[in-house]
């Protein structure tokens, strides 16, 4: 018997960033170009050679949540709980659903060092581990996020987390597409989560990766222009419900894209420094998995971080497959910052606004190409313009990378 | 500290870190039925006990805790050094 693959679809997204704490926040944003970038102070404090970050204000969940689940959050599980909550209710589902249905939830996240931090600070002074209480250790685990989340929503599919550095959150869709795809799960919500607190970009400052265009904070981050000097680091959570079309259509719900193509590579090479030929060879496999060629696809989420190197890698990658029809393209971390282990998701959910209301979020900072930059149709102002269909790319340390293609749902 | 003070301490972390009904403190009431308190938040009450009372409580006393005049007890009991 042959197999029947499923169509999967979104049909619900949420988001908490440094550009807004809500879609309807986040889509005003990238359409006028607002950035979310500023100065964290206590980094000077802590020795940071860059202070820039996305400014993110930390949720009141104390009416929303009772103490006990509210206490195991890790800072991004907060932000990943009001996305999810977000997506949710913008899937149109209720809470009796996720009773009489296996919903699975696939989150990318890869670090929650805050409460390790504060437990080492802990046991170092007082020598007695009964003081940390009961939280620090389901708010340092990785599966932070997923733990919480699917006691929160009292979910019975799958569960775990996706750690995989900069493309955790593209992987956690791909997986989830997969997943629906092979008939293995009707739902899972998916997403990417990262937290933004001082002492968890200690270790990434280190490298010299990071922008200390101190002087002008949202000129800071420029992906492609040719004067970019490093990125800045952010974070927040971004949800994205995955469903069959099947599903979808019994609940009567909204599809919002279609999810048809999902390639993945490692570069087997550097731990930092990226290539060109994996992330072209993740963009092949997702146009072939989708059966889609390269002229079909309007416009580009780049990975670009603004980085010297991997943006012009990037560059010389997208020239390479996509150079004759020249789709638009742009970095939406040029206002956001780099969102690190949540940018997979929150670009896919930006790139979802962005093609829901027909324009193409700016480049911003876009304004000199260097020689590789200069070869691709790069937005720098807010372009009205139809999409119906979008890539989205991530990349990330180890030479990991990702890359989603969505499709506009046209019945 | 009297006893009544001691108490009053006791009523307020229960209600502020807690967050416990405040008519919802009968002494009768069972620490873990009544309160809405789980095995976890019993482990991040002995926290709390050695930081505002300055003592620290072994796992194996809690064992003996039922009810919130229990709780009251064995507090005011190891104040005043016994």
């Amino acid at each position: 018997m042959d197999l029947v693959l499923n169509r999967v679809v979104i049909t619900g997204i949420g988001v908490y960033s440094c550009i807004g704490k809500n879609v309807s926040e986040v889509t005003d944003s990238l359409r006028n170009g607002k950035s979310g970038i500023g100065i964290d102070p206590v980094r000077k404090e802590l020795g940071f050679r860059s202070c820039l970050t996305g400014i993110i204000e930390r949720p009141k969940l104390k009416s929303l949540l009772p103490r006990t689940q509210r206490t195991k959050l890790a800072e991004e599980g907060e932000y990943a709980y009001l996305a999810t909550s977000e997506a949710i209710n913008n899937a149109q589902i209720d809470e009796n659903y996720f009773n009489n249905n296996e919903v699975g939830i696939i989150y990318g996240n890869d670090s929650s060092s805050l409460a390790v931090i504060n437990s080492v600070d802990v046991m170092r002074e007082k020598k007695d581990t009964m003081l940390l209480g009961s939280a620090p250790v389901f708010q340092s685990m990785n599966s932070t996020v997923t733990m919480n989340l699917s006691v929160i929503f009292r979910l019975r599919g799958i569960s775990f987390t996706v750690s995989a550095a900069c493309a955790s959150g593209s992987h956690s869709v791909g997986l989830g597409y997969l997943m629906v795809k092979y008939g293995l799960q009707e739902m899972i919500i998916c997403g990417g989560a990262q937290e933004v607190n001082s002492y968890s970009m200690g270790s990434f400052d280190a490298l010299s990766a990071f922008s200390v265009n101190h002087g002008n904070p949202t000129k800071a981050s420029r992906p492609f222009d040719r004067d970019r000097d490093g990125l800045v680091p952010s974070g927040g959570a971004a949800t994205i419900i995955v469903e069959s079309y099947e599903s979808a259509k019994k609940r009567g719900a909204k599809i919002l894209g279609e999810i048809v193509g999902y390639g993945f590579s490692s570069n087997g090479e550097h731990i930092s420094v990226p290539n060109v030929a994996g992330p072209t060879r993740a963009m092949e496999l997702c146009l072939k998995d989708a059966g889609i060629a390269p002229e079909k696809i309007d416009y580009i989420n780049a990975h670009a971080t603004s980085t010297l190197v991997g943006d012009e890698y990037e560059a010389v990658s997208i020239d390479k497959l996509f150079g004759e029809s020249k789709p638009y393209v742009s970095s939406t971390k040029s206002l956001t910052g780099h969102e690190c282990w949540m940018a997979g998701a929150s670009e896919i959910v930006y790139s979802m606004i962005m093609m829901e209301n027909s324009f193409v979020a700016p480049n911003l900072n876009f304004e000199n190409p260097d020689e590789k930059s200069a070869k691709l149709n790069i937005v720098s102002e807010t372009k009205s313009t139809n999409i119906d269909m979008f890539l989205s790319n991530s990349f990330g340390f180890g030479g990991t990378n990702s890359a989603i293609l969505v499709k506009k749902n046209n019945g | 500290m009297k006893n009544e003070e001691i108490i009053q301490k006791i009523n307020t972390l229960l209600v502020d870190e807690f967050e416990v009904e405040a008519d919802q403190l009968n002494p009768s009431a069972s620490i873990i039925d009544a309160l809405g308190i789980d095995s976890l938040d019993l482990i991040d009450l002995l926290v709390l006990i050695e930081q505002n009372f300055g003592f620290k409580v072994e796992t194996e006393e809690v064992a003996e805790i039922k009810t919130l005049q229990n709780f009251y007890d064995y507090i005011i009991k190891r104040l005043n050094g016994k």
